[in-house]
């Protein structure tokens, strides 16, 4: 079976240069420059893989991106295991080891080859139909189905490779390097334009650069000759880069487009160490001129999948480019020209082409006199009707095409061959640019869509842009660039060309046969299994639309986006249902082009790099001493101090005891600060909280909080007056940069003529709190010179003050209920500070608390945390705090919500305490409120918003929102969990020291 | 991605921005004059029309500016930036 198909010395591989590589468990040889395709047909390997739903076996198709079935697992169980690698792409490496991804138990003895068989019985819709029903079995199905699916395997350890963003600027950037693509770089970059250029393969040229053949000259040279010298210029020019082995995966509006390029997938794995493996480039582009090319075209007729039918195109690239010969007796089977072109490499090469087979009847060009010479027997206006051979092709039938093509008539004939190579014409590469938004026009004919209207600054030249010949491609290039480019001039201007194509083409969309087409198996989607047959049967079921028989037949729907078939999918709906191709519209192609790495698209952005990480300026301290933190926004927080072992209720309850019975420390550094200043920020204040601010005298604090226009809680926190026109705001953790924003609004757009500047001072002023019955004494400690006298310095004030030489502000607020100071102080001294504080207060146990026991201390007291008790959909009202909201201002910013039809009703959630009958039991956060059981549906009034154990109170304690709460105090709720039915008392959101006389004590 | 024009700072990219919804809403000088229905007219309803809209954007990550935008929705053509307080430059 082995044997070698190497032919003749080529345009790519180096045949000094030997690779060994392994593909399902064998190892093979190959030359460096191959792709695993091109080695594979090398070594007569044509079997790859399964299709998707019938598992027939499949091959090699093409020599690029479109490649449907040739889909490869890399590094199968290692750090560097890639699934969906088209074979047809990936360059071989010493060491490469690939695996066929699309078949289960192996490639040649596959398990779902029997649906095969079964096919009837899989027709469009199939798993639509079969699976939703019933539901209770899904799970026993996808077992099956994904593991018989096999759409490979994602890596289950760390990516070893790096992967970076890069952004790039430039003037022109060109999208492919074949010949149309070089002349517009060459161009533009002449003419004084930053000019990039892109190609996705790893070498310049496209398909002209091994078009050598006398038939397509440039000012009397082989074409391929030609280009190559312009390639060698076009590498000296100094403004233009020039990127291979870069693929455009989308372009976004106003010329904005992302690449993936390729920087070690081609090297052995040993030299990829410190390597960048793949780049994001991240381009804004003034002009983009996309040169994308062309694919061709498969034909449609039964049997057209089996393993050893290629594209045209593809064998003859894989002869000229690679030296691999597809097969020993090759019939290629064509509606145009373009296999004559094929047929001449391979003559050239010694390559055996056994018969040709043409749609059309009356043809003539030198082409195909040419091919006639060397005796190669041409059916003109014949079709075939069937193919041959398991797991590789080994002969076609044959029949003769009626004249309107509609059907085949006469008798039946055979022909042996190994490899069939197919062309059905060909189709612009129009992803990338209806990706961008532009429009498409249909061509009759030739039966293509090509760009019509261009939505941003770009111009699509050569084959994508309906060009396909030489000489269009050489006479348009030149025209079209001078005018984007606004050139008078360019070097292709008295050019000689020379092309023996002759571009007539018999389009059928659909190859008539003598059986009827339930009867056939004519792929449309390769990837995905779709034949002409499911189409028909998606119309017969009424869908109409492209979009719909596009999903329910699941054509174009892999991950090739079904680049071969999507046109014969769009012909042959518009062939049954009588519409005109121009009229239906096509398929939306979706970014990427071709599939991107997940590395890739998150760059350098992993591990520790994920996200930004906020510590406060004593983050230190709480580290070295053992604090577990949690994550509030970015904020790394001390959560509690574990001590000897102590889980972190236990933490908890000891650090909260200490804070009412002696003291407590809080680092309170990360909440919101807004420095507010200006003549008019008294009447800014008022306008913006609920509450009254005119009349706060200097150096005192209050207590504000904050809606959405809507009436809706948004946050809350103190604010100080400094001095006459001098505020300092503080929110909460996370509503810091959210309440800036949403204050500057108003100042910009509603009230612009308020005299007023906000400044966010968060992180240039730490703030410690020490809070409990001696935190007087330590703070005395600390700041000697401070009079810290009720009278002089009572609950709710503020002094500016010094520890040493450093001014710090000192304010006497309270989060816990407990008497309270916190010290504001620039942040590159609070670590010290903190320090002082802890060594002022060894003599009454000082414990550090974390957020933990912050968050139970205010429980005890009932106040609430803005985004834990609230959840935007609660009002001040709901939260029984109606002492809050002025009823004497003329207006604040919510103001008019509060009395809503909806704000106002009785019924509303509304914050309530809840206490377990069983003081020992704690409820759950989140939890379910319910009054009858016996109800159906149960009716839900509200939830659980805050729970925790008070070791102060020693019961349980809890808030939570209950619908018609306020009227509900001392009556018995029920708390339904899965396993039990917890027994609640509604009561006062207050469950300590409701005198507040500890503020004082 | 847009590429914006902000009237302070000029063209930069569009992750230095963020959307504010519909431009020229002017919030009500007396809202306790008005109905329920006045109140949520401002409140709550919005055009988000296909074609020619009038915006609000940020520069967040750049001069903090708000700013009014003339785009077409349709494609995302953006017709014309212009200062908070200035009438648009076009129908
Ligand atoms: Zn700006």
């Amino acid at each position: 079976m082995t044997k070698n198909l190497r032919v003749k010395s080529s345009k790519l591989v180096d045949e000094t240069y030997r690779i060994s590589f392994k593909f399902n468990g064998t190892t093979y040889y190959g030359f460096k420059g191959d792709t695993l395709a091109s080695a594979l047909l090398a070594n007569n390997i044509h079997l790859v893989g399964r299709s998707f739903k019938y598992h027939r076996p499949r091959g090699i198709m093409t020599a690029g991106s479109e490649e449907p079935n040739a889909i490869v697992q890399l590094h199968n169980g290692t750090s560097r295991t890639e699934p969906n690698v088209r074979a047809t792409e990936i360059e071989i490496y010493e060491g490469l080891v690939a695996t066929s991804q699309n078949c289960w138990p192996s490639v040649k003895f596959d398990i779902g080859g029997i649906n095969n068989f079964l096919s009837p019985l899989l027709p469009a819709g199939f798993y639509y139909k079969t699976f939703m029903w019933p539901a209770s079995f899904w799970e026993k199905y996808e077992y099956f189905i994904r593991k018989s699916a096999g759409l490979g395997k994602s890596p289950d350890v760390p990516d070893p490779d790096i992967y970076e963003h890069k952004y790039i600027h430039c003037d022109v950037l060109v999208i492919g390097a074949g010949i149309s693509g070089l002349i517009a770089a060459k161009t533009a970059a002449k003419s004084g334009f930053k000019t990039l250029l892109v190609e996705e393969k790893s070498y310049l040229g496209g398909s002209t650069i091994y078009q050598d053949s006398e038939f397509f000259k440039i000012n009397n040279q082989n074409s391929a000759s030609w280009l190559e010298k312009e390639i060698n210029e076009v590498k000296k020019i100094e403004n233009l880069e020039i990127k291979t082995r870069t693929s455009v995966a989308a372009f976004h509006g106003y010329n904005f487009l992302l690449a993936r390029e390729n920087l070690t997938d081609h090297l052995p794995l040993e030299q990829r160490e410190n390597k960048t493996r793949q780049r994001l480039l991240k381009i804004r582009a003034k002009k983009v001129i996309t040169a994308t090319g062309s694919i061709e075209r498969p034909l449609i007729f039964d049997n057209n999948d089996r393993p050893g039918i290629l594209l045209s195109s593809a064998i003859k690239k894989y002869a000229d480019l690679f030296g691999v010969a597809c097969g020993e007796k090759n019939i290629l089977f064509t509606n145009n020209d373009s296999v004559y072109e094929t047929a001449i490499s391979l003559i050239q090469k010694g390559i055996k082409v056994q018969a040709i087979i043409d749609n059309r009847e009356e043809i003539d060009s030198k082409l195909i006199k040419e091919t006639e010479k060397n005796n190669i027997k041409i059916y003109k206006g014949y079709t075939i009707v069937d193919t041959f051979g398991y797991k590789r092709i080994n002969s076609v039938s044959i029949m003769k095409l009626s004249k309107d093509g509609q059907k085949v008539i006469g008798s039946k004939e055979n022909i042996s061959c190994d490899s069939l190579g197919i062309s059905g014409g060909w189709t612009p590469a129009v992803h990338l640019f209806t990706q961008s938004g532009g429009k498409l026009k249909f061509r009759d004919d030739d039966q293509v869509f090509i760009p019509n209207t261009y939505p941003s600054n770009q111009m699509s030249i050569g084959s994508c842009n309906g060009d396909f010949t030489l000489d269009e491609i050489l006479i348009n290039t030149p025209k079209l660039l001078k005018e984007f480019l606004n050139i008078k001039k360019t070097e292709y201007e008295n050019i000689e060309i020379y092309s023996a194509f002759n571009k007539s083409k018999r389009n059928i969309w659909l190859l008539p046969s003598n059986k009827i087409v339930g009867k056939t198996k004519s792929f449309v989607d390769f990837q995905n299994d779709a034949t002409a047959k499911d189409i028909k049967l998606a119309l017969r079921e009424g869908f109409r639309s492209i979009e719909h028989v596009k999903r329910y037949t699941t054509t174009g729907m892999g991950t090739d986006q079904g680049k071969l078939g999507n046109m014969h999918a769009l012909g042959i709906i518009s062939e049954t249902a009588s519409s005109k191709m121009g009229e239906l519209g096509t398929t939306t192609f979706r970014p990427p082009y071709t599939p991107l790495t997940f590395g890739t698209i998150v760059g350098r952005n992993v591990g520790k790099y994920f996200d930004i990480i906020r510590k406060t300026p004593i983050h230190e301290w709480h580290f070295e001493n053992k604090a577990e933190f949690e994550n509030v926004g970015q904020w790394k927080r001390a959560w509690y101090y574990p001590q000897n072992g102590e889980n972190m209720h236990e933490a908890v309850q000891r650090e909260s005891k200490a804070a009412r019975d002696s003291a407590g420390i809080l680092d309170a550094s990360t909440l919101g600060k807004i420095d507010i200043q200006g003549t008019d920020a008294s009447e800014f204040l008022n306008r913006v909280y609920t509450n009254a601010w005119s009349k706060l005298e200097i150096g005192k604090c209050r207590y504000g909080l904050m809606l959405n226009e809507d009436g809706m809680v948004y946050d809350d926190g103190v604010t100080t007056r400094l001095d006459e026109n001098h505020y300092i705001m503080t929110t909460t953790t996370g509503g810091a940069a959210t309440v800036l924003g949403k204050l500057e609004d108003y100042l910009q757009t509603e009230w612009p003529e308020l005299d007023v500047y906000l400044t966010s001072v968060t992180d240039h002023y730490a703030t410690i709190s020490v809070c409990g019955p001696n935190s007087k004494k330590i703070i005395q400690k600390v700041i000697p010179e401070i009079d810290l006298s009720d009278k002089d310095f009572p609950h709710m004030s503020f002094k500016n003050s010094k520890i040493g030489k450093v001014k710090c502000r000192v304010m006497r607020i309270s989060f816990t209920g407990e008497q309270s100071y916190e010290i504001n102080i620039q942040a590159n001294y609070a670590k010290s500070v903190w320090e002082n504080c802890m060594e002022a207060g060894k003599e009454f146990n000082i414990t550090p608390y974390g957020t933990e026991t912050m968050h139970l201390l205010r429980a005890e007291k009932g106040f609430i945390i803005a985004g834990q008790d609230t959840d935007a959909t609660m009002t001040p009202i709901d939260l029984q705090m109606d002492w809050i909201v002025s009823k004497k201002k003329f207006d604040f910013i919510g103001k008019r919500s509060l009395y809503r039809s909806d704000t106002i009703r009785e019924d509303r959630k509304q914050l309530v305490g809840l206490i377990t009958d069983n003081p020992e039991e704690i409820l759950e956060e989140g939890a379910q409120i319910v009054a009858d059981m016996n109800k159906t549906p149960i009716e839900m009034l509200g939830h659980v918003t805050s729970s925790y154990f008070s070791p102060n109170l020693k019961k349980s304690i809890a808030l939570g929102v209950v619908k018609g709460g306020k009227n509900m105090m001392g009556q018995k709720l029920i708390i339904p969990m899965e396993k039990k039915q917890i027994n609640v008392t509604v009561t006062d959101p207050v469950f300590l020291d409701k005198e507040n006389k500890r503020l004082n004590a | 991605m847009f590429l914006i024009n902000c009237p302070f700072c000029g063209e930069r990219e569009q992750s230095e921005f963020k959307a504010g919804g519909e431009a020229h809403i002017v919030r009500p000088k007396q809202p306790t004059e008005l109905s329920d229905d006045q109140w949520a007219e401002y409140l709550f309803m919005r055009k988000n029309i296909k074609g020619i809209q009038f915006e609000r954007w940020n520069h967040i990550h750049g001069c903090r500016k708000w700013f009014n935008m003339v785009r077409d929705t349709s494609n995302d053509e953006i017709k014309a930036v212009y200062k908070m307080g200035e009438k648009p430059p076009v129908k």
